[in-house]
């Protein structure tokens, strides 16, 4: 079980980082091709959203990324620090909500972007904070001799 | 990757052309660019997303807050996009009946309603 293990200060800048080392490692673990977009599109949801959550709670912890390469698939968890329900489990989606500067309806199109685009995902919130975590199948290819 | 820019008039519609990365960093240059050419009495909108190599939420929010903005002045907002992973996300996120998507900006600048 390998591990790549990113931390970044939630700034907007840096989701687009953290979106290409998840597909570098994603590609690396054996994910389809044509899953990579996928991949890339949910990590930077992901982050996307833990930025925002940063920001609206003036917290200035980095945001943590992990990817997990095991021997059938790889995960990704993203981390943040807001303890509590968080914004996952506020509300239902309401497309009349859905615009610009609004920060909720922005959050609750990014988890419907996450939960059309990832079959296994999981968002839980706790204490410590929120976390979303996502696998997609991989094959590794067959080390060389 | 940044995000790049650029408008035309053709006819009586305001052509902009998108290229780059729509994400959390770049959407707010986007949302100044469309909400400036609607205070500018642009109302008829013609996005063209053929040069976009990424998309996210965020990116769609904009483009729904452009809507919005255009809809206020009994505008439109057309996007022009071929790209099946840009096409995705808008299918995915049921804005597929919210915006007219076309094929060509010849296409998008013909039509009416």
């Amino acid at each position: 079980m390998a591990t790549v293990e990113l931390r970044f200060s939630a700034l907007p800048e840096h989701v687009r980082t953290a979106r290409l080392v998840a597909a570098a490692v994603a590609r690396r673990a054996g994910v389809d091709e044509a899953v990579l977009d996928e991949v890339r599109l949910a990590v930077g949801e992901a982050c996307s959203r833990a930025v925002g959550l940063h920001e609206i709670h003036g917290i200035t912890a980095p945001v943590r990324v992990v990817l997990v390469e095991d021997e059938k698939q790889f995960s990704i968890e993203v981390g943040d620090e807001v303890p509590g329900p968080g914004g996952a489990a506020a509300g239902g989606a309401d497309a009349e909500g859905v615009g610009e500067n609004d920060a909720e309806g922005e959050d609750e199109m990014g988890l419907a972007v996450i939960s059309g685009l990832v079959d296994d995902v999981e968002v839980t919130s706790g204490e410590t904070g929120g976390r979303i975590r996502m696998s997609w199948p991989a094959h590794p290819a067959p080390v060389l001799p | 990757m940044d995000l790049s820019l650029s408008t035309r008039t053709v006819g009586d519609r305001t052509v902009v052309e998108v290229g780059g990365e729509i994400d959390v960093y770049t959407a707010p240059k986007l949302r100044e660019q469309l909400v400036e050419l609607v205070n500018d009495g642009s109302y008829h909108l013609v996005v063209d997303m053929e040069r976009v190599d990424f998309l996210d939420s965020t990116g769609l929010g904009v483009l729904v807050g452009g809507l919005k903005r255009v809809r206020a002045h009994e505008g439109s907002l057309r996007l022009v996009c071929n790209q099946e992973r840009i096409l995705k996300i808008f299918r995915i996120t049921g804005l597929t009946k919210v915006f007219p998507i076309h094929t060509s900006v010849d296409e998008a600048v013909a039509a009416t309603d």
